[in-house]
């Protein structure tokens, strides 16, 4: 076993940062990170607080680096690992131009700090929207490089020669010309009294050593044998466990409890009436969730008692009909309208759960004055916020220890799970574990919102002289992110849809925002891509049938603007057997999407039976991502987000009756599965452009290609999901 | 109180008779490895065998294991297919979150001690019981096949 599992393991996978730093550590850190200045939030009292451990003793040039005098090189990760490869990507990055040895180093988590540890790109401590690699990117090249010119330098200097005769590799400085050699650890004390250089000079590309090679993960050996702990996993001494349930109706409150017979349960310690919740608190989770069972709750169901499914598209397909914000405009829209054969659609997307592997769950221990939180999290800082509100105590006097999450998918870019935990503890006398059951899990969701696109679009020989497109939805941005949301438009509701990648002389894009009422709306994997390529790109396809054009065909003649894409879509072609001869009633369907910074083409093979049962045959993508930092992951995400998008379209929707998520677990809210899932060919095209973001890329690319699928193979037009296979059995066709 | 032999160790506790295994391991005795996903045993996620069997701990009540032999993730290992299993997922990076991968290979350790070298029929037989919501099944499907090539040990 390599020293990188033993290090990993050693420290149960991977360990936390626990708060310290010197000004000159911050300093050194501002320095290093100086390129997102420009992003950063007001400084707060806390940040001198906060952060990046004990460095006593070790080389610590900036937020991301620690050599200790073993040579020991641990690196602190900024963004967190869900599944989606991040804690190896970004050590590959820091590792290629610190020159570290890539099999000894160690991973902590950073701790909370927007300052420290905030990513460029939000300006937060958030990882989302597949930016962790197009983020830090450029940072970590320059923290690593700093780093190890300190080191040369301190290894020049120590030998008198000049530091350009020197040169690095493996955690190691040499000096070819007279054979001398030291290892970084050796120089962690002389290196740690120079300043730290402000440009860098980074590598050549070509000299990359780790960048672009598919290097094993660091973070999947504890995750074979049970040794991994999870949020979830947490387990203190003299630890209580908590289960809730929150009010079926949004935003209910609690009227009445009985819990005379939850107390009879054997196990069970107490039960704690809140304003929205009632939590059962016992010696473990079965005591808890027996307890939760066994009370008689009756809630005040308030104002969203009647909301239902059928009111919420009534008001969404009405609101759709409004001239919406404009977020886009070139040429003349009404005029090109005018130009051409004219054709619409609309698209409409449902309700979905992200319903993560690992329920949501918190673990708090409240001392006086002090609050600690155990949970995986997308948003360190927002956690730390959350429980110091909920705790009442100030902000450093929390600490957050976070873990690698049991998947993500954008739920735990929320903190309501952490409010809640501290609420429960609160009342208890012992630290407590809160874990949601699945069903609670599902039905206090923070929902993929529901969206309707209505497109216009006319055509003219073959091409589209004007796109009039409108998308109307919740506006996640304006609750989580406001400077998302200014003069109307949600950046997110409309990204994919203002970035279309075809030529189209006429273009208008609007937003109308509308809010279900009573239903939480947040990021879903794919975020607002999801929605815009999966209209855009079926649309697409009922263009090109109107145009009597084959779908690829169509679209090559517009992609003149967007090489890349226009690159992967022929490959995809060639891959896919496009054009090649199918069964009766099978398809072929493709989708394009420049989204996320990566130019992906993807062709869908399915199959659909008499009764409208569709049997996945075949996936084949084409992904240029720039440089892969890591080819396998790129793959490896390519094939898990299709299979993520393809449940979606297959089998996904939240549905609410009087109030309530009719939805509840695995058993209605159903999953791919392995038996359902086809191959799939990935094909990942060499690059020297900057790095895309991968990890949402298959989700957003899959249900289009699927729905035009089922178009090719039974020439039924699906324009919502998931799919309808009662309008594609045989008969039912119209 | 219940005795119950878990990774050939025999551990007692003392817990009410209904209460299912998984939570005597992950709460009682904190052996954390084995998962809760649903509770119902629709995702797989709390696999641990049962004298060599794939059982899901959530709906397993610990007063009706009797004489028989649990073993878990963290004792898997130690089994010549659990071996080659746990060997394979690494060799192909199955693995992104990992939340229900004990419960995967769990049930593919099972499958490859009966059926040594399964085909796709059988490899969905035994594993669409487990659910992946990172979408992993493409790699499982090659793992478990790379694992059955392996030679015996």
């Amino acid at each position: 076993m390599s020293l990188i599992e033993n290090s990993l393991i050693g420290c149960h996978s991977i360990e936390n940062l626990t708060p310290t730093v010197s000004r000159r550590g911050l300093l050194k850190a501002s320095l290093a990170a100086g390129f997102t200045l420009a992003f950063r939030l007001p400084l707060r009292a806390s940040d001198e607080m906060d952060q990046s451990a004990n460095n006593e003793g070790k080389f610590a040039p900036n937020a991301f680096i620690r050599i200790d005098h073993t040579g020991q090189t641990t690196l602190v990760m900024p963004q967190v690992e869900m599944g989606q490869g991040v804690y190896t990507a970004l050590p590959q990055i820091l590792a290629e131009e610190l020159d570290a040895d890539f099999g000894k180093v160690a991973l902590v988590h950073a701790p909370p700090s927007d300052k420290i540890y905030g990513n460029p790109l939000f300006g937060i401590q958030a990882t989302g929207n597949s930016n962790s690699v197009r983020a830090f990117w450029k940072p970590l090249r320059i923290a690593g490089a700093a780093a190890r010119t300190m080191l040369v330098q301190a290894a020049a200097a120590q030998w008198q020669v000049d530091p350009t005769s020197c040169s690095a590799a493996d955690g190691v400085v040499r000096h070819p010309a007279s054979g001398r050699t030291l290892a970084y650890g050796d120089l962690a004390d002389a290196a740690g009294q120079l300043s730290v250089p402000p440009a860098p000079v980074l590598k050549d590309p070509k000299d990359f050593v780790l960048i672009g090679k598919p290097l094993k993960r660091l973070d999947t050996p504890g995750k074979t044998n049970g040794s991994v702990v999870y949020g979830i996993d947490t387990m203190l001494p003299g630890m209580k466990f908590a289960t809730l349930a929150a009010s079926p109706v949004f935003g209910g409150k609690v009227k009445h409890v009985d819990d005379s017979a939850a107390k009879t349960v054997p196990g069970v310690r107490q039960v704690v009436v809140l304003d929205d919740l009632v939590a059962v608190v016992g010696d473990h989770m079965w005591a808890a969730k027996t307890g939760l069972d066994a009370l008689a709750i009756t809630w005040d169901e308030g104002a969203n008692a009647d909301v239902s499914s059928q009111q919420i598209w009534a008001d969404l397909r009405a609101a759709s009909k409004q001239d919406g914000a404009i977020a886009k405009s070139v040429g003349d829209v009404a005029k090109g309208l005018l130009q051409g054969e004219k054709i619409d659609g609309e698209f409409e997307l449902p309700f979905l759960a992200h319903a993560p592997m690992e329920p949501m769950n918190c673990t708090v221990r409240l001392t006086p004055g002090a609050c600690e939180i155990w949970t995986g999290t997308q948003v360190m800082t927002r956690v730390q916020e959350t429980a110091a509100k909920a705790a009442g105590v100030p902000l450093q006097k929390v600490t957050v220890h976070n873990h690698l999450l049991g998947g993500g998918f954008g739920r735990r870019l929320e903190a309501d799970m952490v409010d809640s935990a501290v609420r429960i503890a609160k009342h208890v006398d012992a630290p407590i574990k809160v874990v949601w059951t699945r069903e609670e899990d599902i039905r206090h969701d923070v929902y993929r919102p529901v969206y309707r696109d209505v497109i216009s679009a006319a055509l003219s020989n073959g091409k589209i002289t004007a796109w009039k497109y409108r998308v109307t939805g919740s506006s996640i941005m304006a609750r989580w992110f406001p400077a998302g949301f200014q003069k109307g438009v949600d950046i997110d509701a409309v990204d994919s849809a203002v970035d279309i990648p075809y030529d189209i002389a006429n273009l208008q894009v609007e937003y109308v925002r509308t809010e279900p009422p009573g239903v939480p709306t947040g990021f879903w994997r794919g975020v607002g891509p999801n929605n815009n390529v999966f209209a855009i790109e079926c649309f697409m396809d009922d263009l090109a049938r109107k145009a009597g054009a084959d779908p690829i065909a169509f679209r090559r003649g517009m992609l003149g603007k967007t090489p890349r894409l226009l690159a992967a879509l022929d490959l995809v072609a060639e891959k896919s057997g496009w054009g090649k001869p199918l069964p009766a009633r099978a398809g072929r369907g493709v989708s394009v999407q420049p989204s996320f910074a990566s130019f992906i083409a993807t062709v869908v093979e399915a199959q659909v039976d008499d009764h409208g049962e569709v049997t996945l045959r075949k996936v084949t993508s084409v992904v240029d991502t720039g440089i892969a930092v890591n080819p396998d992951i790129v793959v490896a995400q390519l094939q898990g987000g299709l299979i993520f998008g393809l449940t979606a379209a297959l089998y996904g929707e939240i549905t609410i009756d009087k109030g309530r998520v009719r939805q509840s677990n695995f058993n209605d809210y159903r999953m791919l599965r392995i038996d359902e899932v086809p191959p799939i060919e990935v094909h990942v095209v060499k690059s020297g452009e900057e790095p895309g973001g991968i990890g949402e890329t298959g989700v957003t690319a899959g249900p289009p290609a699927l729905r035009n699928a089922i178009y090719a193979a039974t020439g039924v037009r699906l324009n919502r999901l998931p799919i309808d296979r009662g309008a594609l059995a045989v008969g039912r066709q119209v | 109180m219940p005795a119950v032999k878990i990774n050939g160790e025999v551990r007692t506790f003392d817990v009410p008779d209904d209460m299912p295994l998984l939570w005597v391991l992950r709460d009682v005795l904190g052996m954390t490895g084995t998962k809760f996903g649903c509770g119902i045993a629709q995702c797989g996620a709390c696999t641990v065998h049962v004298d060599g069997n794939p059982v899901r701990s959530c709906l397993l009540p610990v007063s009706l294991i009797g004489e028989k032999s649990i073993t878990t993730i963290e004792g898997i290992g130690a089994t010549p297919t659990g071996a080659k299993i746990q060997k394979a997922w690494l060799d192909l990076e199955v693995i992104q979150c990992g939340y229900c991968q004990s419960g995967q290979i769990m049930s593919a350790a099972a499958l490859l001690a009966v059926t040594p070298h399964p085909d796709d029929a059988d490899i969905d037989a035994a594993m669409a019981g487990n659910i992946c919501r990172c979408g992993t099944y493409v790699r499982i499907r090659e793992a478990i096949k790379l694992a059955a090539s392996e030679p015996r040990t």
